[in-house]
């Protein structure tokens, strides 16, 4: 009997070993968080290849509120994350972001300058952020179905195009088109403004066809509806897919953003994650993301190399010359981070969103299951009459 | 053997409690107090969370996804009773091939049949490719109250449908049989004989639909665009996007209370017959 138990004791030890396999180096996991459709991923292969005892857990997010959630509220470690400008500067207030060592960025000075000076606005003296891409939010139309000239926030509230308009389910985005239509700032602080904002909304909910995020890629390709609020990237991507397609910066302005690459200070590998951000920031891998996910590259060569292409003559690419940041007459401006007033923005957006009051609903509800239950009722007692 | 038996379901118990109690206390609590500068151990008691549910946009929210729920399982109704009514008559090896058919389905994720939908729906889809050759304009009804209730309905119907089937195939044919014999006509019998004797399977049904249906939120998601907000996305917005998971367990306490009202509501209905079946097949 005990030969028995020790065999089976030895047994089960010997099985629980024998699967973790003797590791004969480290394997260091880098996590890198970042938006979904934005990078090419064979670049994390040869990010791999180079770091042979370096394994990167890719994980993506669909908006800078879910990416802020997950950061604070989960206890995941992610070393690099890319988001955008102001959710960069409440993580700087937060002091969540660590210092970046310039120094061990060999190809920091490839960055444009004048992206590091606009990055100013979130982050001062540019201690936390790398910028990863950067772009405008236009107008995406069909030049089939839309004969005028687009140059205004303005036709997105045309009734001609009833249920033929694309809105962006995001409360920034969209509260940012209603504010630069009525000639406000996107990052008002006052509560009249985005009253008026709100009641712009509302009055435009009927026209839109459907309020998406990625999603908008794939059904302007197939032509689905005629207008688009859209990133300028993904314009970029559209009308390289469907050459009908036309991009418009409006004349009222527009948001400038700029999505940077930023060490979280939970990261385990503060020294690799600086690699990850170095690597990224190399022209060639740079020129593969851009020519991949069609996101204006902060990289000068890249941007210069890029520029022959197709595209990349768009101003949805390249709006040289017609925004404010590259001597354009168009007035943009960056997000930026409201504090506390966010709660504000998030209420004015679920008031937009929220169904119609409908008095009448309980009632038919109510009447309905009290004909039923009196129905019910008086079937039972007849039977117990019998 | 009876005292065995009790020991053996410990470790359920102990999951039971484990897996549901505890998160549901946990909910509880999160519901009714408020953390402080994004700490959760910091608790401060408080009933704003609730208080602040009943303002007058999300009162909406409830009502249309009450509404909504209500609709689905009305159409589930009509259009599963008839089919499990059929399904029951048919003979029995043909049955178990048809069951399956409904049962299949449930195989493949939601999410990938609701997308499914999108496609079959929308303006370059398969159906206004359809009505463009008989030369029909079809404007699509993708985003509107009908697609989301097409999707709901085809989502949920098996739910009304097999419980309904079970409590049908187990009427004694000889009850229909005297009901004939003593002179019944074919609606009398169906009023008076086999509908009260299949209610216990409708209100199955019934809550079988209507509780997934009303905390629903990928279909509608998917199928309303956007501007389709129900009690179900609001309780996601509120853990997934704005971290407010305080405020996020009120609403799910609400609904959870607004459910269990509507249980009892149904649990009274079928003391009244105390006949048991109705359950799922499986």
């Amino acid at each position: 009997m005990k030969k028995i138990v020790c065999c089976m004791i030895f047994l089960v030890v010997f099985i629980t070993l024998s699967s973790y396999p003797v590791q004969a180096e480290e394997i260091t996991t880098l996590n890198v968080y970042n938006w979904g459709e934005y990078i090419d991923e064979d670049v994390i292969d040869l990010f791999e290849a180079a770091h042979p005892n370096v394994e990167v857990n890719y994980e993506t997010f669909d908006s800078n509120e879910s990416m802020y959630t997950k950061l604070t509220m989960g206890d995941a470690n992610y070393d690099v994350i890319i988001p955008s400008d102001y959710m960069i500067e409440r993580l700087i207030k937060e002091d969540r972001l660590v210092e970046l060592d310039v120094t061990k960025l060999t190809h920091y000075n490839e960055i444009s300058n004048e992206f590091l000076v606009k990055s100013e606005v979130f982050d001062p003296n540019n201690n936390y952020a790398v910028p990863y891409f950067w772009g405008t939010v236009g107008i995406l139309y069909d030049t089939t179905k839309v004969d005028e000239t687009v140059d205004s926030w303005s036709i997105l509230w045309d009734e001609t195009y009833k249920n033929q308009i694309f809105m962006y389910d995001s409360q920034r985005d969209s509260l940012m088109v209603a504010l630069k239509l009525l000639g406000k700032s996107m990052n008002t602080t006052d509560k009249e403004d985005l009253e008026l904002a709100k009641n712009k909304l509302i009055e435009q909910r009927p026209l839109v066809y459907s309020y998406v995020t990625d999603s908008v890629i794939q059904q302007m390709i197939s032509g689905e509806a005629a207008l688009a609020v859209v990133y300028s990237g993904d314009a970029a991507y559209i009308m390289d897919e469907n050459p009908d397609m036309a991009f418009a910066i409006p004349q009222e302005g527009t948001n400038f953003w700029i999505d940077s690459m930023v060490i979280p200070k939970t990261s385990q590998n503060i020294d690799l994650a600086h690699e990850f951000i170095d690597f990224m920031c190399d022209p060639d891998i740079a020129l593969r993301n851009t020519e991949y996910v069609m996101y204006s590259s902060p990289i000068e060569s890249v941007f210069n190399n890029v520029i022959t292409e197709d595209w990349a003559n768009n101003i949805a690419y390249n709006p040289d010359g017609v925004i404010d940041v590259f001597g354009g007459s168009i007035e943009t401006e960056v997000f930026r981070d409201p504090g506390d007033f966010i709660t504000e923005y998030d209420k004015v957006w679920s008031e937009v969103l929220a169904p119609k009051p409908n008095y009448l609903i309980p009632i038919i509800i109510g009447a309905i299951v009290i004909v039923a239950g009196s129905a019910y009722y008086i079937i039972t007692k007849k039977k117990k009459s019998y | 053997m009876n005292k065995s038996l009790n020991r053996l379901s410990y470790p359920y118990l102990l999951w039971t409690f484990i897996m549901i109690v505890i998160p549901f206390f946990l909910i509880f609590i999160y519901s009714v107090t408020s953390s402080k500068e994004g700490s959760p151990v910091i608790f401060q008691f408080t009933f704003d969370h609730y208080r602040e549910f009943f303002s007058p946009s999300n009162i909406n929210i409830l009502n249309k996804s009450i509404w909504l729920a209500f609709q689905t399982t009305v159409y589930c109704l009509i259009l599963g009773y008839p089919a499990a009514w059929i399904i029951s008559k048919i003979n029995i090896r043909k049955q178990n091939a048809i069951i399956l058919f409904f049962i299949l389905p449930m195989w493949i994720n939601m999410l990938l049949r609701t997308y499914a939908w999108q496609i079959i729906l929308g303006r370059s889809g398969i159906l206004s490719t359809f009505f463009n050759i008989i030369n029909i304009k079809y404007e699509g009804i993708l985003y509107t109250d009908s697609a989301v209730l097409i999707g709901m309905v085809y989502n949920f119907i098996p739910f009304m449908v097999l419980p309904i089937f079970t409590t049908l195939i187990k009427i004694d044919d000889n009850l229909i049989e005297a009901a004939y014999d003593l002179g019944a006509s074919t609606k009398e019998t169906f009023l008076k004989i086999i509908f009260p004797l299949s209610l216990p399977g409708v209100v199955t049904g019934i809550i079988l639909v209507f509780l997934p249906a009303v905390s629903s939120f990928a279909i509608p998601r998917l199928l309303g665009g956007g501007q389709y907000v129900l009690i179900g996305n609001l309780i996601e917005k509120q853990f997934y996007l704005l971290g407010n998971w305080n405020f996020g367990s009120a609403i799910a306490i609400i609904l959870m209370i607004l459910i269990i009202i509507s249980m009892m509501f149904m649990k009274k209905t079928d003391e009244l017959k105390s006949r048991g079946g109705g359950t799922l097949p499986w």
